[in-house]
Formats: C-alpha cells, structure tokens, sequence
C-alpha cells in the first residue's frame, strides 16, 4: 500500500467544500489504519492493566470478566501487530534519522515551552517523531515475541517457567514504554493544534506545514518536483 | 475449593488485608518416604474424595501412572530407579502440592481472590476466580499446577481444605496403610518427623534428612527422605520463589509503574496549563513569526 498518486490528489478532487489550498498529508489508508491500531492499543492497555496491578483489575469488567479479558488480550495483540507492521513498513524511508532530526531532539525542551527561535528545516517527520516510530517498532516486536512465550493454553507449555518469568517481565516493561511513549504521542497531537486534523482528515494548512515541516511544506509545493510528493 | 472467609491469611492480587482476628492452627501433612510402599492407595483416596477420574491412558513402561500430574491426578505417585551406594534402590515419591509458606502461585496470580492461603497454611485454588493466565504455574518452585484445555483453570491439590475446615485429616492420609502419611499441626509433624529421622540414622540411614525447605518459608508438606538428597526424589534442593518472580510480580515496582504512567497523565495536564497549546497559525501569511525559512539544512 505504497502511497500513490491517487492518494496524494489534490483535495478538490476529493472533497467538496474544503479549502483548495490544503495540503494531503496523510492518505486515507494511511488514517484507517493507524486509528485500528490506535483502537487495539486501547484495548490492549485496558486489559493489560487488569493483569499488571490489581489496582486496575476492574478493567477486566470492560471485556466480560477477567477469563474472556485473558482470552482476547493476546488476539487483539495480534491484531496490532498485523496493522503496524504494515503500515510501519511503508513509513521507514521518512523516518530515518538525521542531522537535523538530532538538532531536534537536543532542542525538545525548548520546543515543548514555545521557545522555538529557530527551528531545524525538518522533513515530513521531526526527530521526536521519527525517535517514537522506532522504539514503536522495537517495543511492539518485544511485545510480541514476550506475549507469545506466554500465551495460554496455546504457546506457553512449550516454554519454560524460566523463559516465561522473564518473557513476563519484559513484557511489563516493554508496555510501560509503549505507555509513556503513546502518551507523549497523543498529547503532542493534541497540543500542536492543526495535528489531529491531519489524522482525522488527511490535511493541514500550509501555514501549519511550513511551521513545523518546512522542508516536509517546499517539497509538497515544489510544482516541479511533483512526482516526489509523500 | 473451600471458602472460609474469616480464615484467610493472604489473597491474590488485593489490594485490602483479609480479615485476620481468628487464627487457626497452622497444620502439616508429614510423608515418611521410608515406610512408603507405592501401594497408591493415597492416589485412589484423593481421585474418590475430589471426584475426579483421569481418563485411560497409554502405559509407558513404568510404574508411575498417570505419567505426571493433571487437572484429574492431583496426588501422584511417582517411582524413581536409582544407584545409591552401590545397590539399586527403588524410590516412590508422593507427588502433590507442598503448601509453601510463602506461595508462589499466589504471589503470581492476577486474578484477586483465585488463590488463597489460609491461616492453617494450606494454599488453595478458587477456580471460579481462575482466569487461566498460568502465571500461577510460572510461579510454584515445585511444577505443580495444571491447568484443564477444556475450561482455562488451573487445579492442584487442595490439602482437602474441605475436610480440614470440619476437622477431618485429608483423604490420603485416611487412606494409608503404612502409616507412611501423617496428619496434625505443622509443630507436631516436625517433631513427629525429627523422630522418623533418629530412628532411620540409627537404622544405618546416615543421610536420611527432613524436608521442610526454608526458601519458600517452609512446607505444610514435610518429607522424610530416607536417603537425603531431595534430587534423587526429583524434589529440588534449594525451592525458592527466586528473583525472576520477585522483579516480576513486585508490589514497588508494579505500583512505581502504575503510580508513573499517571504522573505522565498529570505532567501532560499541567504542561497544557502553564505552555498552553502550540496554535496553529493563521493561514498564508508569507513567513510566520520567529520562522527564517532557509536557514537551516
């Protein structure tokens, strides 16, 4: 599912009644599945809780009792991994890190109090973001491979008792990294206003463009380099 | 699977203390391997007692049938051929749930209320509770739970918490021949054991030795091995609950992460509250402020 021009068609040729002069930033297959994952992840965290703190085994409740919340947990693992995967494989070119992606990074704090004088000339992606998608990447892999050592009645007889403390273990942390990594990426959607409209509908205004993703903006409105549009 | 609701002493994953004004006497089954004649008669008693029957299977050429534990066979007997100084020595262990004083299933568990420990020291399963994890499996030092395909629950043996809490000794005992079982407070059993080994070391026994291991705060299930080494009985010397299952299932650290992840809620609320939210600027102005395009590459 590699974007295509058609994906990229102007939003006129889309939509009615939406400004012209938006700029296609996220394709439609682009939105459906990261909201699937994002609905997976919700899921999964709701009844990992239940099995990682008493505190929270009332969330159980949410998935018909806690024997039907151990049953899906693993299945909707699954169903995440199928989504990202894919999707995530579509997405490395852009989120390889560079120089500029790394000036980022050491200028975060100011970015996140607004003290953002002269920002890096950042591509489709800012360092924080590319940073994210990979331990995304990773997290997701530990998660997978730990969660299948201890999948009952299926995986885990196979596997020691050993193997499958551990594999708990990391499990636990892994998800406590995707918690406060997902965290960061929500609130950072929400809080750069003109975000979440970019994954709710595809576009931003090229002022949001050229604020954040300048480089991203030139490229997008380089009429003659259209064909390297993404 | 019996409930006492004012004699419970520690319940899985709560977060309240169970009510502790009654104590009970902390009792022990003591199995004096010398005077065990594999008979399985005890194995007989706990299926007939618990009502479970293990379905036919395939003799495997040794004496030890079924071949290990189910959710059916709670109570094993399991026979072992071993050169021990030179002559050949048959070994029959009675294989079940050891009760430990500092339970690993229970520690495991997520499910609050799935594996009690009473405040007579039996440890025992609420399968209604159960929501077929493992973790309880992952967790016992002795390999002991089992859980059932057909309905995602784990079972073990039970102590026959159902006939002690009327005063009755468990099935096995009641169904041994040899005196080889015995059943009473866990102070009694350990005295009555330290006896059994007196007499076996006089006996030309040298290594006969009690188990009661200390790593997971002592047994409610006391052995007498006549030859010493728990290995040679498939028991494991040193049973602990160990530093996996610490790190894994501890209060600090899962409560440190849990306590984190709001933290990480909080900082976003009042992050939004001081910095206030990164706007979005007015479309088609020519370069917005503070922003010098070109600058950097």
């Amino acid at each position: 599912m590699a974007t295509t021009s058609k994906d990229l068609r102007a939003p006129q040729d889309v939509t009615s009644g939406e400004d012209p002069r938006l700029i296609r930033r996220y394709p439609e297959w682009e939105r459906l599945t990261h909201w699937g994952v994002a609905i997976a992840y919700i899921f999964l965290f709701l009844s990992g809780l239940a099995m990682f703190h008493p505190f929270f085994f009332w969330t159980a409740s949410l998935f018909g009792g806690g024997q039907l919340m151990r049953i899906l947990h693993p299945f909707i693992g699954v169903v995440l991994v199928l989504l990202f995967y894919p999707y995530a494989a579509q997405l490395w070119r852009d989120n390889v890190m560079t120089p500029t992606d790394w000036k980022w990074t050491r200028h975060a704090f100011q970015y996140m109090n607004k003290r953002y004088e002269t920002p890096p000339d950042t591509g489709k992606y800012n360092g924080g973001q590319k940073l994210m998608y990979w331990s995304m990447v990773v997290v997701i892999a530990v998660l997978l491979t730990t969660g299948v050592l201890m999948w009952q009645p299926y995986f885990a007889p196979a596997f020691s008792s050993t193997t499958r403390k551990a594999a708990a273990i990391l499990h636990a942390i892994s998800a406590f990294i995707m918690f406060v990594g997902i965290g960061i990426h929500i609130y950072a959607g929400y809080w750069t206003k003109g975000s979440f409209r970019a994954m709710t509908r595809g576009t931003v205004t090229r002022a949001w463009a050229r604020l954040h993703y300048p480089a991203w903006y030139r490229r997008m409105t380089d009429e003659s380099a259209s064909q390297d549009r993404r | 699977m019996a409930l006492q609701s004012l004699d419970i002493k520690a319940r899985s994953a709560s977060t309240f203390t169970p009510p502790s004004a009654r104590k009970t006497l902390e009792v022990a089954k003591l199995i004096d391997v010398s005077r065990c004649i594999g008979c399985k008669a005890c194995q007989a008693a706990c299926m007939e007692w618990n009502d479970l029957r293990e379905p036919v299977g395939v003799n495997e050429g040794f004496y030890t049938n079924p071949p290990d534990l189910t959710d059916q066979t709670w109570n094993l007997m399991r026979f072992y051929e071993e050169q021990i100084e030179g002559s050949l020595q048959w070994l029959i262990l009675k294989d079940q749930c050891m009760h430990c004083a500092d339970p690993g299933c229970l520690k495991a568990c997520p499910s609050p209320g799935a594996i009690v420990q009473y405040s007579n020291g039996i440890v025992d399963f609420h399968e209604e509770d159960c929501i077929g994890c493992g973790y309880c499996i992952s967790g016992c030092p002795f390999n002991i739970p089992r859980l059932r395909k057909e309905d995602s629950k784990v079972y073990k043996c039970t102590l026959c918490s159902d006939r002690v809490s009327v005063g009755l000794e468990p099935a096995c005992i009641k169904a041994c021949p040899t005196q080889a079982l015995s059943f009473g407070s866990k102070e009694d059993m350990v005295i009555q054991a330290n006896h059994r080994l007196e007499d076996l070391h006089e006996r030309g026994f040298a290594k006969a030795a009690v188990y009661d291991p200390q790593g997971v705060g002592g047994t409610h299930v006391v052995y007498v091995l006549p030859h010493g080494d728990p290995e040679l009985y498939r028991l494991p010397r040193k049973p602990e609950i160990g530093p996996l299952l610490s790190v894994w299932r501890s209060w600090f650290s899962r409560s440190l992460g849990v306590f984190t992840m709001f933290a990480v809620v909080v900082a976003g609320v009042f992050h939004y509250m001081k910095v206030g939210p990164l706007e979005e600027p007015k479309d088609d102005e020519p370069t917005p402020p503070g922003r010098r395009p070109g600058k950097e590459a």
